[in-house]
């Protein structure tokens, strides 16, 4: 019998193979400002898993089609010092599809009022740089770099801007974040749906969906995952704990 | 196509831009077969949105340490033409692409019978002709023809189509304006015409009643993809009495 087998057969009689509910995360720790280079910074633990998200801030120029406002730009990199399946090189599919899937909870909650940033309409706006690092992967990526994420936002300081040069090491206010969009991943293993899974028993699913939230419990963003299908039913079972997950995560955030 | 002024209405009086009523798809076509040197192709028109599919192989997988040795591995590529939209966009790969590629490789996946051939690969390329929107979905239903022309055994096809929400009303396959100024959209694929929903991609608030009541507007959906599809294969391959058998 193969691991992913076994955990397949624990899933059919109701166990994990960390003796969690199915609903049950691991402890989850957020931490904000830990990286003192970075305008806004936070850690998030989950269980094993280990994630630092940094927002780097800068002035740039606007895109044509919004030149009032703010640029966000989300990236992850699935570091090689997190996982022995992690490669060097450029962001990988997987890192690509990690940052979209947190970019979408963000951007379409609307979370950052990215109006508001911006210095001279057509020239100059605020960049905020997102960038979503893996340190130790053991699952759940997803859920644990998008809270690091928002949790970054929320800590991040726009900084002084005179003369055309940014000011380094002051600050004119917080960055104007008006939601809290929190990213929970639910997985079908043996026809049911678990939430925070480890490695295993990812090499184990049949199929994942990512559904973020917003603070007013709506959806926001969604992405589907993995080779499998879901039902009407499962995606019925899958907003509810979204909503219901996405309210405690968020909890940890203020 | 492209962006346009900001419309007062999306919709008046039960009528889309285009004159569609809520639940109305624009529409569709199929050919099969259209590339000669491929193993199998195919194209999916949905209004002013073409996209087009070839597939070839099963070959040996390269680079050799992807290979799976049970199983054969699909290779999806999405790209859009340099021309397919207002703006010019630069040929090859972006994060965008690279993410819908690998969306649609997990929907493709769902039906091909991998185990068949193990060590081996299938190239499933996609490349979006003309684009208004719901691209995406227009490149799995031609990927999904162009596989079924080049016999690689599938349980089933795969049907994508998108769902909006605009003014606040939900509707059924969205159209370029009204990608750029509605609220929500809502990509989806199902196996077949069932109740099996192979790609979910959602960006835009809305409530969970909304949600659900999106996913019965779009399986409506993908059945007429379906249905499209299957009459479009049986045309190319029919040679005699063929029943309608599922």
């Amino acid at each position: 019998m193969t691991l992913s087998n076994y955990i397949k057969k624990l899933v059919e009689e109701g166990s994990r193979i960390e003796k969690r509910r199915f609903d049950e995360f691991r402890e989850v720790k957020v931490e904000k400002g830990v990286i003192k280079t970075a305008e806004g910074s936070a850690r998030v633990r989950i269980g094993n898993t280990h994630v630092i998200a940094g927002v780097k801030i800068s002035v740039g120029q606007p895109f044509p089609d919004t030149p009032d406002e703010g640029i966000l730009i989300v990236g992850a990199e699935l570091n090689p010092i997190a996982s022995a399946d992690f490669e060097s090189g450029p962001p990988s599919e997987d890192a690509i599809e990690l940052a979209r899937v947190v970019d979408r909870g963000i951007r379409e909650s609307k979370a950052i009022e990215l109006e508001k940033l911006c210095i001279e309409a057509g020239e100059k706006v605020w960049m905020i740089n997102i960038d979503i690092d893996i340190l130790d992967h053991d699952g759940n990526l997803i859920d644990a770099g998008g809270l690091a994420a928002i949790a970054a936002l929320l800590d991040a300081k726009i900084p002084k801007y005179e003369d055309e040069k940014i000011v380094k090491g002051e600050f004119i206010g917080n960055l104007p974040v008006v939601d809290m969009p929190i990213p929970v991943t639910i997985t079908k293993i043996s026809n049911k749906l678990l939430l925070d899974t480890n490695v295993e028993e990812e090499d184990a699913m049949d199929a994942r969906i990512t559904i973020s939230s917003n603070k007013d419990n709506n959806l926001c963003a969604m992405q589907k995952g993995g080779d499998g299908h879901f039902t009407t039913e499962e995606l019925e079972k899958a907003v509810d704990l979204a909503i219901e997950k996405g309210k405690e995560l968020r909890a940890l955030l203020t | 196509m492209g962006k346009v002024g900001k419309p007062e209405k999306l919709i008046e009086n039960n009528k889309r831009l285009d004159g569609r009523g809520l639940e109305d798809m624009r529409e569709m076509s199929i050919e099969v077969g259209v590339i000669k040197k491929a193993l199998g192709s195919g194209t999916f028109r949905f209004g002013e949105t073409y996209a087009l599919s070839a597939v070839y192989g099963p070959k040996p997988f390269h680079p050799r340490f992807l290979q799976d040795p049970q199983k054969l591995v699909l290779k999806c590529k999405y790209t859009m033409a340099p021309f397919s939209t207002t703006e010019r966009i630069r040929p090859g790969y972006s994060r965008r692409s690279i993410e819908i590629s690998k969306v649609t490789r997990l929907s493709l996946n769902n039906v091909v019978f991998t185990e068949d051939y193990p060590r081996t690969g299938v190239d499933v390329l996609i490349e979006i002709m003309q684009a208004d929107a719901s691209t995406r979905c227009a490149g799995i239903n031609a990927a999904s023809i162009a596989l079924a022309d080049a016999g690689v055994p599938m349980k089933d096809l795969i049907a994508s189509c998108s769902v909006g929400v605009i003014d606040g009303t939900i509707i059924l396959d969205v159209g370029g304006i009204e990608d750029n100024y509605g609220e929500v959209d809502l990509a989806i694929a199902t196996v077949a015409d069932q109740d099996k929903f192979v790609l979910l991609q959602l960006d835009g608030i809305l409530t969970k009643e909304q949600f659900m009541e999106m996913l019965e507007l779009g399986k409506k959906g993908c059945a007429k993809v379906y249905e499209m599809q299957k009459n479009a294969l049986r045309e190319k391959y029919q040679t005699g009495d063929l029943d309608d058998t599922e």
